[in-house]
């Protein structure tokens, strides 16, 4: 068997990835929850984000941390602009549009990416990548550390947009009481469209953090996706805290698994444990809406 | 205050107002009464600007409105809707501070102080959700929620809907003390008898238009309306 040290290193590690799962999820929650739709473009998006960072890294020798301060901003602008002018008015208030047009999305800028840069796995080289911190018996990656502090970080930022400005109460009004929130003024696609930029904000964020160490190719998102689905159901359905604390379970379980069962049958613990939620907690861990 | 010309909307090809003309006065209490299914609620929503008239005019202060929800509530028009629509998933305090999202930002702690001294339950139970309060209490949420944007004109529909016979009285009694500091009320109910005691004017609305208008002592006179309403 293992020692423990190497068992408990590799649940260290896995809260590490587990944070940026959580931070892929958030997004993904949050526009489940104000907009009860699932965002079938989101792993597109992100995609599309690490491209970005890889581009800006590439084109210009921009450090992808340093990137979060132009990546995140365009990223909820265009989250922004994509629900209000595209995703909202070809809807026409159906939920079973919204769906296939997130699909279509999906396709497109995927398609796009494909057709701009190829379907070369690219990555930004760096010493960073390399280095680690030793804490005590364990060696922890300083990239991945810093991944999964900057993920709680935006993770508690979120958690205080939501629960402490106008915008986040508006958010959570809309999610639940839509005439209410109109009655008392609140514009609800603007509303709407914040939440999904927000969203993409998040991937933008997730993108910067995760490609001083990781790969991008146009269908990278569908790996990451694959995953977020899982912790946001797992979270349960709409809810942040939910969102967090999937993606750090997720994590470890798909470290320790791996480690136990070797990388490739590694995956099969996340896929267990979403088997065993939607039997004996359908709703999830917090199954609240946002 | 506000006047109403020919006021036309609906669902779809459903027309349900076929030209609504009626006017609220300042400090005045105006009932507008019905029963279920005439139009009522439609009137308000296109009123509050969430329902899209197909034709006729608002105008409330001067202003035309009726494109959107939010120049109502900027004009000073504010509608407390009738099932309260309150957000249940948040606090009553966080409830009354989206009140004030986009009208009476600056005054809302002092805003936030008259509400819960006009409803010493809901301060008791500030920090509980909104969806845990019992029906009384969330009308008054409700109520305290469309004080919070300092309104001109409180529109209050079926304020009485579901609650006991004593919350009923106590409804009505905080209506009229509303209006006592001045505030025009239009008060759309089922409740005949009881608007009728407290208002100063009455609109009877039936099948999407008005049929009797007049003060509150003329309609309640009317031989017509006892017969139809009252039973009498």
């Amino acid at each position: 068997m293992f020692s423990p040290i190497i068992i408990i290193e590799a649940m260290i590690n896995g809260l590490l990835t587990g944070a940026i799962y959580a931070l892929v999820a958030l997004g993904l929650t949050l526009v489940y929850g104000v907009l009860h739709i699932i965002n079938f473009a989101h792993g597109a998006t992100l995609a599309a984000a690490m491209f970005a960072v890889w581009g800006l890294n590439a084109g210009f020798g921009i450090d992808p941390y340093v990137a979060i301060v132009i990546v995140t901003p365009v990223f909820f602008a265009l989250g922004y602009g994509l629900q209000r002018f595209v995703i909202g008015p070809a809807a026409h208030g159906d939920d079973g549009n919204i769906l296939l047009i997130t699909l279509g999305l999906s396709i497109l800028i995927e398609n796009a990416l494909l057709a701009s840069f190829g379907s070369d796995t690219r990555s930004i080289p760096s010493d960073f990548a390399f280095s680690v911190v030793e804490a005590g018996p364990f060696l922890l990656s300083s990239a991945k550390l810093v991944g999964a502090v900057g993920s709680l970080v935006v993770a508690i930022l979120f958690w205080l947009l939501m629960t402490r400005t106008d915008t986040g109460k508006a958010i959570r009004a809309v999610a639940r009481e839509k005439l209410g929130a109109r009655l008392v003024g609140i514009n609800v696609g603007h509303v709407y469209a914040v939440t999904f930029g927000l969203g993409c904000a998040a991937l933008g964020v997730a993108a910067c953090l995760l490609m001083p160490t990781f790969y991008v190719n146009p269908r990278i998102g569908g790996a990451f996706v694959n995953i977020a689905f899982t912790v946001v159901v797992l979270g349960g359905m709409g809810s942040v805290p939910g969102a967090v604390a999937g993606g750090l379970i997720i994590g470890v379980v798909e470290s320790v698994s791996g480690l136990l069962l070797g990388e490739s049958l590694g995956q099969i613990g996340i896929f267990i444990i979403f088997i065993l939620v939607l039997l004996l907690r359908p709703t999830g861990l917090f199954g609240a809406r946002v | 205050m506000l006047e109403v010309r020919g006021l036309r909307a609906g669902y779809g090809a459903v027309e349900v107002l076929r030209g609504i003309d009626l006017s609220v006065g300042r400090g005045e209490i105006v009932a507008v009464l019905g029963a279920n299914g005439v139009g009522k609620t439609t009137l308000n929503m296109a009123l509050s600007g969430v329902l899209p008239a197909t034709s006729g005019t608002i105008t409330f202060d001067g202003v035309a409105l009726g494109a959107s929800a939010s120049m109502a509530v900027d004009a000073g028009l504010v509608h407390v809707p009738e099932g309260r629509k309150i957000f249940p998933n948040m606090s009553v305090r966080e409830n009354l501070e989206l009140g004030s999202y986009r009208r009476g930002a600056k005054n809302r702690a002092r805003n936030l102080e008259n509400v819960f001294d006009t409803f010493p339950r809901l301060r008791e139970r500030a920090v509980q959700a909104a969806g845990t309060l019992s029906g009384g209490e969330q009308q008054m949420l409700a109520i305290g929620r469309g004080m919070m944007a300092e309104p001109k004109l409180l529109i209050l529909d079926e304020p009485s809907l579901g609650l006991s016979p004593l919350l009923v009285e106590e409804m009505f009694s905080l209506v009229r003390r509303l209006n006592a500091d001045g505030l025009p009320i239009m008060l759309v109910e089922q409740n005949v008898v009881q608007s009728l005691e407290i208002a100063a004017r009455a609109y009877i609305i039936e099948n999407g238009t008005v049929t009797m208008s007049g003060t509150s002592v003329e309609i309640s006179a009317n031989p017509e309306l006892k017969r139809a309403y009252l039973g009498l």
